[in-house]
């Protein structure tokens, strides 16, 4: 991987990263390093999927990027400008529920406009089109605790839409979800992709998600996580997830993960043991 | 709370279907009305018999205790004579006016009036207690967690003065305020506060680490997400610990009477030891009890009105 140290400022990359590194209780005796040497680029509208073995740092390079954590080293580029803090044209989608229980749908949807002091009529408007886009406008008056696992997951992909975000973390979205709404939210999402010009940056551990959504796979090794190999995924959508190609691209996944999961597993085994 | 006047409509309720049709939307409202009492009261029946018989198998060991001549009569009155007893026991609930001299048994408000006054005079230090405990707390423990210099200064203070039991208190009650309500108010409120403040900072340091993030990443500042997520977050939790401490706030409030703090129920307990009135204190009890029962009751409906978004916890162990 060639990195160029250079700021990328005159890139219009949507996210840039160049050598990102990250130790969390970095100078403690539990020091671990999450993350290491980390150049990638996401262009916009590009649906990149990081695919890994769990606890390889996948989740925690999408805080870096979202702002929500410091890189220990390295520096993050959105659109030229240097990542710093949170940003609403990053919006983060998490993997459980956090929508906020007291308020009802659309207040949630909201929340982020109401924190920016918009008028309760305009941000209802808002609200009313961004639940229309995740096909959820019944439920607007409802509160979160009468909606399904899936139908949350909506409405909090609603509430990021809500802010106009140019790139959409999500980490791990879909993993408290059964199958079968699963397959649905995956075709759900490539809508709302595909009409909202958004860059998605998705975190997962299962490979048949990454093949069915990605237009690029980005596989991590094990602790430390660094970039094995990038695999572009060229299928026309709607894409027919039997086809022979697709079957083609699950098997080299497969193979890419092996060797990380199973360094993954000796190395939790060693430290039990030590 | 936070509800927005805006299209609030009622879900969730029951849907009731009319008998028929071509009835007056007025009559079918009254008929829907009376069905859905029909049926809070078919689903409360189990609860209120169960209760019934709890508290009649009790009396019933008391009586029997009596009958068979296992239980001085004297110092055990069973529940018939205690509870036969009242309109000659209410006379004594007129403590106010043993403090003026000059005043007989018998002048005054008349002994029904009299069990009312002690009783709300007893609930109103209850309550100004918890309200004046929970709002100090829960400002001072969001306070502390939002400024690091006032958590420096003042959290090992609290830490220390938790574990203090409120009866300590006591004469610090009678040295600062005198007799009256106002010393049975401070016990309370001590005896609450210190906890309720560690409480408060326990909660926050709880609050699901996604809420924030959300609100961070929304573009929220410190005080938004302290206003907007953190205390609708710990509110619930905190409810429930005013709730449970309810009965503690009791407990307090008739050792703070019975000391001389002031009239009440506790001065009546007291005036029952002092005189050899076992009847007097079982009367009392009885009545601590179902006031006791009674707000912990009324205090669960509050919540559910004002935390409307917590599940009720009615999940219970069961099957084993």
């Amino acid at each position: 991987m060639a990195s160029d140290r250079v700021p990328p400022s005159s890139s219009k990359s949507a996210i840039a990263c160049r050598d990102l590194g990250k130790v969390w209780g970095a100078g403690t005796a539990r020091a671990h390093e999450a993350l290491r040497a980390i150049d990638l680029d996401v262009q916009a509208n590009e649906f990149v999927v990081l695919l890994g073995p769990s606890g390889c740092g996948k989740s925690t390079l999408l805080y870096l990027i979202s702002g929500l954590e410091e890189a220990s080293s390295g520096q993050i580029w959105s659109f030229g400008e240097p990542v710093e803090s949170p940003s609403p044209e990053r919006s983060l989608i998490f993997q459980e529920t956090s929508l906020f229980p007291w308020l009802s749908v659309w207040q949630n949807v909201s929340f982020g406009l109401s924190i920016r002091g918009m008028p309760v009529a305009e941000r209802r408007k808002i609200a009313r089109q961004a639940l229309r886009r995740v096909g959820l406008n019944e439920a607007i008056d409802k509160r979160p605790d009468e909606l399904s696992g899936g139908m949350r997951q909506r409405v909090a992909v609603a509430r990021a839409l809500a802010m106009r975000p140019r790139v959409l973390l999500m980490d791990e979205p879909f993993a408290a979800l059964d199958v079968q709404t699963r397959a649905k939210m995956q075709d759900f999402l490539i809508d709302v992709w595909r009409d909202s010009s958004a860059s998605v940056l998705f975190v997962t551990h299962h490979i048949d998600e990454a093949v069915a959504l990605a237009d690029r796979v980005v596989v991590f090794t094990a602790r430390p996580g660094r970039i094995k190999s990038i695999i572009p995924i060229a299928l026309p959508r709607p894409r027919n997830l039997f086809a022979a190609e697709a079957e083609g691209l699950r098997r080299t996944l497969t193979e890419l993960l092996q060797d990380e999961v199973e360094r993954a597993f000796a190395e939790q085994e060693a430290l039990a043991a030590g | 709370m936070m509800r927005q006047g805006i299209e609030q409509p009622q879900i969730g309720m029951a849907q009731v279907t009319t008998p028929a049709t071509g009835i007056k939307p007025v009559e079918a409202r009254l008929w829907q009305r009376s069905a859905r009492l029909r049926a809070a009261a078919l689903r409360a029946a189990p609860v209120v018999l169960w209760s019934c018989l709890s508290v009649g198998l009790f009396a019933g060991i008391w009586e029997a205790c009596w009958a068979f001549g296992w239980a001085d009569p004297k110092l055990l009155p069973p529940p018939h004579v205690f509870l036969g007893d009242i309109v000659d026991q209410a006379k004594f609930f007129n403590t106010v006016s043993r403090w003026q001299v000059g005043v007989g048994q018998n002048s005054g408000p008349s002994p029904a009036m009299a069990v009312l006054y002690t009783v709300l005079s007893t609930t109103g230090r209850v309550f100004a207690g918890l309200a004046i405990a929970a709002s100090l707390a829960i400002s001072t423990g969001v306070a502390i967690r939002y400024f690091t210099l006032l958590e420096r200064l003042t959290l090992p203070t609290v830490t220390l003065l938790a574990p203090v039991s409120p009866i300590a208190w006591l004469p610090v009650a009678i040295f600062l305020f005198g007799i009256g309500n106002k010393p049975a108010i401070f016990m309370v409120v001590i005896a609450l506060l210190f906890h309720m403040i560690l409480a408060t900072i326990t909660q926050i340091d709880g609050v699901n680490r996604n809420f924030i993030n959300v609100a961070r990443t929304m573009g929220a500042t410190k005080r938004q997400i302290y206003a907007r997520v953190i205390i609708p977050a710990i509110l619930p939790q905190l409810f429930v610990f005013l709730r449970f401490n309810l009965f503690g706030a009791w407990m307090v409030v008739l050792v703070a009477e019975a000391t001389g703090v002031g009239y009440g129920l506790g001065q009546v307990i007291m005036l029952g030891r002092n005189t050899f009135n076992p009847s007097l204190v079982f009367f009392t009890i009885v009545l601590i009890g179902v006031l006791g029962f009674t707000f912990d009751w009324l205090m669960r409906l509050m919540q559910r009105k004002l935390l409307y978004w917590v599940p009720p916890g009615t999940e219970t162990l069961r099957g084993l």
